[in-house]
C-alpha cells in the first residue's frame, strides 16, 4: 500500500519481526491501537447484545446467567482493556514524543515492555473467559465475587497483570515530559494534550498499585480464605468497595483526562484559534488528578459507610465539578472570533463539549447526597457514566484518531464519509443513552436481565425499546468508520504534512514521520497555540 | 399504582418524595440551563466564524484571557454548586434520621427473595404498611451484598452480611408499588424484587390478623419459591422432586446412604450443603433466618404428605 520508494517509520525496517521487536514508539503506538480497536469490537459485540436482549421485557435469547456474564465482559472489556490504554497507550504513545520534539520516549525498552504486558494480561483475560468468564460485574464486588462460581481468579489476574502495563506506560511518560522536551520547550509552551497525557499518567502511576493489592487480596481470599472481605470470614465487604473505588474513582480520569486534552487540541488547531485560558486548562488538568484521589467515597453513599464520610465526600466531589466546568467554558471561548473548519475531527471536538457538558451536569444529581439515594444502582448511572466515557473519552478518541490518522499514517480518509459516520454516531450515541435517564431516575435498576412482572414495566419498554434501536444505528457508524480508515489505507490520498494547519512539532515534520521523527533538530520558535502570530507555513 | 408521576420521576408516594423532588428539578432546570447556554454559544460561533470553502489560514486574534468573565464562569458556578450541596445534605439527613416512633419491620435479604417479618409476628415475603404511619426497615442480609429500592417511595439502602442497615419511609398514598434489590446479586438479581402494598390502618390490621397464623405448607412451598427447584410429580428440576421422597432411602454425593426423616429433612432446609444428593449441584440457598419455627413444621408436614 506504501511505494517502497517513500522511506519512513512504517516502511522500514520490514518484516513481523521489525514490528515485534520495535523500540519505536510510533510502531508501539500502533500496534497498541490495533490490539485496543480489537478489545472494543469485542466491548461492543457484547453491548449490542445486551441492547437486543433487553430490547423487550422478558428473556429473549439469552439467559440470566449468559446475560451476567455478558455485562461482566462489556464492563471489564471496555474499562481495562480498551478504555483505560486507549488515548494514553495508542495516540499517547505515537504523538507525545512528537510533539516535545523528541525522537522517542525515555525508556523504549519499558514502553515495548509495557506493550507485552498488556498482551499477557488480554491472554489472561481471555483463558478466563474460555474456562467459563465471570458473573460478578466488573466491580468484583465481595462477597459475591468471593462465592460466585467461575473464573474470578483468572479474570481478576488478568486485570491485576494489565495494571502494570498501565503503570510502565505512565512512568514513561512522566520522565519523557520532565526530560526529552526539545530546547526551548518551556512546560507553558507544551500543548495540552501533554498536559493532559501528563495528569493522566501520574494517576496511572499512583492509583493502579492500589488495585494491584485490592485484586491480590481478593484472589488470596478466594484461594486460601484469608477473611478480609468476606463476612463470613470475619471480614469486611465495604472495605473492598473502599479499596476498589480508591484505584477505580482516580481511573475515571485516567479515563477522561486524555479525552479533555485531546479536545483542548483539537478545539484550537481546527478553529485556528489560541487557545483560551491555557494555564487554566493545564492546571485544572493536574487538579482534578489531584483532587480525583479524594472522592472515591461518592459510589458508596448508601453502601454503609459513615454518614459523615458520605458528607465528606460528596462536598470534595463538587469541588472536583468547578475545574471541569471551567474548561467547557475555555473550549466554547476558544471558538469565538476563530476560523473554524467543521472537518471530521473537529465535529467530534465539538460533539465532546456538548455530549461531556450533560455527562457532567448530571454528576452534579449524583454528587448531592439526598438525591444520589434514588438514583444510585439504576439506569441514570448509566447513562451518566456513558456520557462522560463515551460521549466524552471514546468520541475524543475518535476525534484524535481522524486529528492525526494523516500523520500517522500518510492518508487521509474520506470526509464525506467522515461526517456521515459522525452524524449516526452522535444521534445513535443519543438515542441509546439520553433516554436511560429517564429510564433510570424512573427506577430502573442497573443490572437487570429480565424486568417483566412489574408495575412498571410497560414503562421500562418503551425506553430499553428505543435504547436498543439507538444501539443499532451506533453499530452502524461504527462500522461505517471501519470501512473507510481501512479503506483510506489502501486508496487514501496521499496526507500533507501539516493537512489541518497545526502549530506543534507533530505537524512540522512528514507524514509518515521517518523512524527518528524529525531529519532535522528541531527547536521551539513559538507557542504551541500562536495562531495570532504564526501561519501553518511557517511552522 | 396510584397517582401520577412526572416526565422524570415516578409518582411522589412517600412524604420524603416530595422534598426530593424538588430539588432534583432545581438541579435539573439549572442544567438545562448550562446546557442551553453552553450548546448555543458554540453553535453560534460555529456558524459565525466558519471557514469559508477554500479560504486561506489567517492570523486570528490572540484573544485568551479576560478576567471578569473568567471571575463570572468561576464564582457562579461555586456558589450554586455550595447550595446544591448544603440542600443535597440537608435531604441526605432526613433519610438518615429516623422517626423515634417508626413502626419497625425486620428485613431479610437472601439470594433472591424477601422476606419481612412484623412487628406482631407475621412474616412474609411482600410488604404490606399502614398509610401515614412512619415505617423503619431494620435489614439483614444472609449471603452477599443487596439494596432495598422503593422507586415511589425515594429510597434505597445497601443490605450488608454481618451487620444491619436501616432505612425509614412515610408512605401517604394507598395503592401497589414495586421493590427492588439494587446490589446486584448474582443469577436471579433480577428476579429479586416483590411489592410494596400501602393500606389503611384498618385494613393494615385485618391483613396482619390473618396473616399472623401460620400458613399451610402448600402456601409456604410456593411463597418461599421451594417450586422454583423442587417439583411434586416426579419431574427433576434443580434439585429432587418432594414426591415420594419422605421413608426413601437415597444416596448421597460422598456414596453414603441415607434415609429421609424428618431430622433429615430439617436438616436439608436448615443446612442444605451439609449433605448433597447425589447427582445434584448443592445450589439451594439456607432458610435458617427466613423460616419460623412453626413455619419450617409445616413445610416438612406438607413434604411428608407427598409420599403415599
Ligand atoms: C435454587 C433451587 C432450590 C430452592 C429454591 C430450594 N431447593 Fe431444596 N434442594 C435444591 C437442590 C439442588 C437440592 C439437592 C442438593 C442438596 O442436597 O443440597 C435440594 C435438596 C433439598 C432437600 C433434600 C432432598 C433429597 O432428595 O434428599 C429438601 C428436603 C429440600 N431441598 C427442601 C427445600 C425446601 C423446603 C425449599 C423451600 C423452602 C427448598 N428446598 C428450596 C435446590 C433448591
Ligand atoms: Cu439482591
Amino acid at each position: 500500500m506504501y511505494g517502497s520508494s517513500e522511506k519512513n517509520y512504517l516502511t522500514y525496517p520490514t518484516g513481523v519481526k521489525s514490528w515485534l521487536f520495535t523500540l519505536d514508539h510510533k510502531r508501539i503506538g500502533i500496534m497498541y491501537l490495533v490490539l485496543i480497536l480489537l478489545a472494543f469490537a469485542a466491548g461492543g459485540f457484547f453491548a449490542l447484545t445486551l441492547r437486543l436482549e433487553l430490547f423487550r421485557s422478558g428473556e429473549q435469547f439469552l439467559d440470566q446467567d449468559t446475560y451476567n456474564k455478558f455485562f461482566t465482559l462489556h464492563g471489564a472489556i471496555m474499562v481495562f482493556l480498551f478504555i483505560i490504554p486507549s488515548i494514553p497507550a495508542a495516540l499517547g504513545n505515537f504523538c507525545l514524543p512528537l510533539m516535545l520534539g523528541a525522537k522517542d520516549v525515555a525508556f523504549p525498552r519499558l514502553n515495548l515492555a509495557s506493550w507485552y504486558v498488556y498482551v499477557l494480561g488480554a491472554a489472561i483475560t481471555l483463558y478466563s473467559v474460555a474456562m467459563g468468564a465471570v458473573d460478578t460485574g466488573w466491580t468484583f464486588y465481595s462477597p459475591y465475587s468471593t462465592q460466585s462460581g467461575g473464573e474470578v481468579i483468572s479474570m481478576t489476574f488478568g486485570v491485576f497483570v494489565l495494571g502494570f502495563s498501565s503503570i510502565f506506560t505512565g512512568l514513561n511518560f512522566i520522565v519523557t515530559v520532565h526530560k526529552m522536551r526539545a530546547p526551548g520547550m518551556t512546560w507553558y509552551n507544551l500543548p495540552l494534550f501533554v498536559w493532559g497525557t501528563y495528569a493522566t499518567a501520574v494517576i496511572q502511576v499512583l492509583a493502579t498499585p492500589v488495585l494491584g493489592i485490592t485484586l491480590l487480596l481478593l484472589i488470596l481470599e478466594r484461594a486460601v480464605g484469608i477473611g478480609i472481605f468476606d463476612p463470613a470470614m470475619g471480614g469486611d465487604p465495604v472495605l473492598f468497595q473502599h479499596f476498589f473505588w480508591f484505584y477505580s474513582h482516580p481511573a475515571v480520569y485516567i479515563m477522561i483526562l486524555p479525552g479533555m486534552a485531546i479536545v483542548s487540541d483539537l478545539i484550537a488547531v481546527h478553529s485556528h484559534k489560541k487557545i483560551f485560558g491555557y494555564k487554566l486548562i493545564a492546571y485544572s488538568s493536574v487538579a482534578i488528578a489531584l483532587l480525583g484521589f479524594l472522592v472515591w467515597g461518592h459510589h458508596m453513599f448508601i453502601s454503609g459507610q459513615s454518614e459523615f464520610s458520605s458528607m465528606v465526600f460528596s462536598f470534595i466531589t463538587f469541588f472536583i465539578g468547578i475545574p471541569t466546568g471551567i474548561k467547557i467554558f475555555n473550549w466554547v471561548t476558544t471558538l469565538y472570533k476563530g476560523q473554524i473548519s467543521l472537518n471530521t475531527p473537529m465535529l467530534y471536538a465539538l460533539a465532546f463539549i456538548i455530549l461531556f457538558t450533560i455527562g457532567g451536569l448530571t454528576g452534579v444529581f449524583l454528587g448531592a447526597l439526598g438525591l444520589d439515594v434514588h438514583l444510585h444502582d439504576t439506569y441514570f448511572v448509566v447513562a451518566h457514566f456513558h456520557y462522560v466515557m463515551m460521549g466524552g473519552t471514546v468520541i475524543a478518541f475518535l476525534g484524535g484518531i481522524h486529528h492525526w490518522w494523516p500523520k500517522i499514517f500518510g492518508r487521509m480518509y474520506s470526509e464525506l464519509w467522515g461526517r456521515i459516520a459522525f452524524v449516526f454516531i452522535f444521534v445513535g450515541f443519543n438515542m441509546t443513552f439520553f433516554n436511560q435517564f429517564m429510564l433510570g431516575s424512573q427506577g430502573m435498576p442497573r443490572r437487570y436481565h429480565d424486568y417483566s412482572g412489574f408495575y412498571k414495566t410497560d414503562l421500562f419498554e418503551r425506553y430499553h425499546g428505543f435504547s436498543s434501536f439507538g444501539a443499532l444505528i451506533l453499530g452502524v457508524g461504527f462500522a461505517i468508520i471501519t470501512i473507510y480508515l481501512i479503506a483510506s489505507l489502501f486508496n487514501g490520498k496521499k496526507a500533507s504534512d501539516n493537512p489541518w494547519g497545526g502549530l506543534t512539532f507533530e505537524w512540522a515534520t512528514t507524514s509518515p514521520p521517518p523512524t527518528e521523527n524529525f531529519s532535522y533538530e528541531p527547536v521551539l520558535k513559538h507557542g504551541p497555540y500562536d495562531f495570532d502570530k504564526v501561519l501553518p507555513e511557517d511552522i | 399504582m396510584q397517582g401520577q408521576g412526572t416526565f422524570n420521576l415516578p409518582p411522589a408516594a412517600s412524604t420524603i418524595a416530595p422534598a426530593y423532588d424538588s430539588l432534583f428539578y432545581f438541579i435539573y432546570w439549572l442544567s438545562v440551563f448550562f446546557f442551553v447556554v453552553i450548546t448555543v454559544a458554540t453553535i453560534a460561533f460555529v456558524i459565525k466564524y466558519r471557514r469559508k470553502k477554500g479560504e486561506a489560514f489567517k492570523l486570528t486574534t490572540g484573544f485568551c484571557h479576560n478576567t471578569p468573565l473568567e471571575l463570572v464562569w468561576s464564582v457562579i458556578p461555586t456558589l450554586l454548586i455550595f447550595v446544591i450541596f448544603i440542600w443535597g445534605f440537608q435531604m441526605f439527613m432526613r433519610y438518615w434520621v429516623i422517626p423515634g416512633n417508626a413502626m419497625e419491620v425486620r428485613v431479610t435479604a437472601q439470594q433472591w427473595n424477601w422476606n419481612f417479618k412484623y412487628p406482631e409476628g407475621a412474616s412474609r415475603e411482600i410488604l404490606v404498611v399502614p398509610k401515614g404511619r412512619p415505617v423503619k426497615l431494620l435489614m439483614q442480609s444472609v449471603d452477599v451484598l443487596h439494596s432495598l429500592f422503593i422507586p415511589d417511595f425515594r429510597v434505597k439502602m445497601d443490605i450488608v452480611p454481618n451487620r444491619y442497615t436501616s432505612l425509614w419511609f412515610q408512605a401517604d398514598q394507598e395503592g401497589e408499588y414495586d421493590l427492588y434489590c439494587t446490589e446486584y446479586c448474582g443469577q436471579k438479581h433480577s428476579r429479586m424484587t416483590t411489592r410494596v402494598s400501602v393500606r389503611s390502618e384498618s385494613e393494615y390490621r385485618k391483613w396482619l390478623e390473618e396473616n399472623s397464623v401460620t400458613p399451610t405448607g402448600d402456601v409456604l412451598y410456593k411463597r418461599y419459591g421451594c417450586n422454583t427447584c423442587h417439583s411434586l410429580d416426579g419431574g427433576t428440576g434443580n434439585g429432587p422432586t418432594f414426591k415420594n421422597l419422605f421413608g426413601s432411602t437415597e444416596k448421597m454425593s460422598d456414596g453414603t446412604m441415607v434415609e429421609v426423616d424428618d431430622n433429615y429433612l430439617r436438616e436439608s432446609i436448615l443446612d442444605p450443603k451439609a449433605k448433597i444428593v447425589d447427582g445434584f449441584e448443592p445450589v439451594m440457598p439456607t432458610f435458617k433466618n427466613t423460616l419460623s419455627a412453626d413455619e419450617l413444621d409445616s413445610l416438612i408436614d406438607f413434604i411428608k404428605t407427598q409420599a403415599e
